[in-house]
């Protein structure tokens, strides 16, 4: 057969739908752990919060984290009486060797810690150029080293500024929410080492966790609702002059 | 039908032979688990996961320090989780004898959670350590493991808030 620009033509699309096949493969069999049977995130609880910077000294153990970055970190508001707009933030180190004690003025003061959202919907994964950063079947938001360019549009994507480049790799780095502990069935490192219980992993595909009844009895909120990002990291108590 | 039909069959070669190479170069470029889940190398995920852990995590810890994990029992420091002070010993879990944990410094490590601060909710037990103790470290007193104290001097028990609100007249 002669082949002709109309066979081609007519031929491409075929060959291309063929093609999408043969680098499918067949998915890799994980023991014990299946990736749709959960749909992970956290809870906060902000009044129980102490600011003793554990979460943020075990994240940096866990994670080797470099000096001077963080993947999570805790900043304490001073809200001074009606200036709900213009909180005082500050979180010297991270908070990871707690805060300087003593008594802030007049109005609310209160700790808020922070880490990446795990949004469902993330601004971070839709802008990398090369597939090197990705939200996992199981709802966490990751990043491939292999594939990272280190272009940074991630970086300024988030808006919870969650990620930085690491400083040696030069690659982007963000919590994985202790991705090879949950999957190995432990807890986060935070969570792991909160004295008070102010954070807690969550399992939101799991019906038997906690989390659901808590969200149904709780005053929760995300960060930045108005971005509709389908943050996973829930408030409990939260003011309204957090950012 | 056209004229030099053999210009058209020669650019029809070279086509096939450009796709061709692009299919093997991609072949050869794209990992074999890319698009396995996503637009993403699906074998990260493994990589990722893989990674080992630098906490134990408390069970592993008294699953040998029994007597620790009784006498937290009794006492308020039974939630806490063993790595929370005494940093990650995962290492240590895997090698006990060679790998052994510092010993903390308690001026440093109770006065993280317990120092006063407004910040902190008002329920959470707070001292200002200058008052509290007066540069006395914190295990002369309190044993970590199990804080509360008890039958004690009156003195010692009061904590910086209830000596404010005495001093008021």
């Amino acid at each position: 057969m002669k082949i002709t620009r109309r066979h081609l033509l007519l031929l491409l699309p075929a060959a291309a739908v063929a093609w999408k096949y043969v680098e499918a493969g067949t998915p890799e069999a994980a023991p014990n752990y299946k990736l749709t049977d959960h749909w992970w995130g956290m809870l906060i609880d902000i009044p129980k919060c102490i600011g003793c910077g554990s979460c943020v000294r075990a994240c940096s153990e866990e994670n080797g984290v470099p000096d001077g970055y963080f993947r999570t970190w805790i900043e304490r508001y001073h809200v001074a009486d009606w200036k709900i707009e213009r909180p005082d933030v500050e979180s010297p180190d991270g908070g990871k060797q707690g805060f300087p004690p003593g008594e802030i003025g007049d109005g609310k003061n209160f700790f808020v810690p922070k880490l990446c959202n795990h949004c469902a919907d993330s601004p971070c994964t839709q802008v990398c150029p090369v597939g090197a950063t990705f939200v996992t079947p199981d709802g966490v938001v990751l990043v491939d080293k292999e594939y990272c360019l280190g272009c940074r549009y991630c970086v300024q994507a988030c808006p919870y500024g969650c990620r930085f480049i690491h400083p040696k790799t030069n690659t982007a780095e963000k919590c994985t929410l202790c991705y090879h502990r949950i999957t190995k069935g432990l807890t986060t490192a935070c969570c792991e080492v909160c004295p008070t219980g102010a954070r807690q992993l969550a399992d939101l595909k799991n019906p038997k966790d906690p989390i659901h009844e808590f969200l149904r009895s709780h005053t929760v909120q995300v960060l930045k609702p108005h971005m509709a990002t389908g943050a996973k990291v829930f408030y409990n108590g939260m003011d309204g002059s957090v950012r | 039908m056209f004229k030099d039909i053999e210009h058209l069959v020669r650019l029809a070669i070279v086509m096939a032979l450009a796709i061709l190479l692009f299919i093997i170069l991609r072949a050869v470029a794209v990992p074999k688990s890319f698009g396995q889940y996503g637009h993403y190398r699906g074998a990260a995920i493994t990589e990722i996961a893989s990674r080992p852990v630098a906490l134990a995590g408390r069970q592993v810890c008294e699953g040998c320090h029994t007597d620790v994990a009784a006498q937290k029992k009794l006492g308020s420091h039974v939630v806490l989780s063993c790595e929370a002070c005494h940093g990650a010993q995962a290492k240590h879990a895997d090698d006990p004898a060679n790998v052994t944990p510092p010993k903390l410094d308690t001026a440093v490590v109770c006065a993280r959670c317990h120092e006063a601060n407004s910040a902190k909710p008002k329920a959470f037990p707070q001292v200002v350590t200058a008052d509290h103790s007066g540069g006395i470290v914190c295990d002369t007193c309190h044993q970590p493991h199990k804080p509360n104290i008890e039958n004690t001097p009156a003195e010692s028990a009061q904590t910086n808030t209830s000596k404010k609100k005495e001093a008021k007249p």
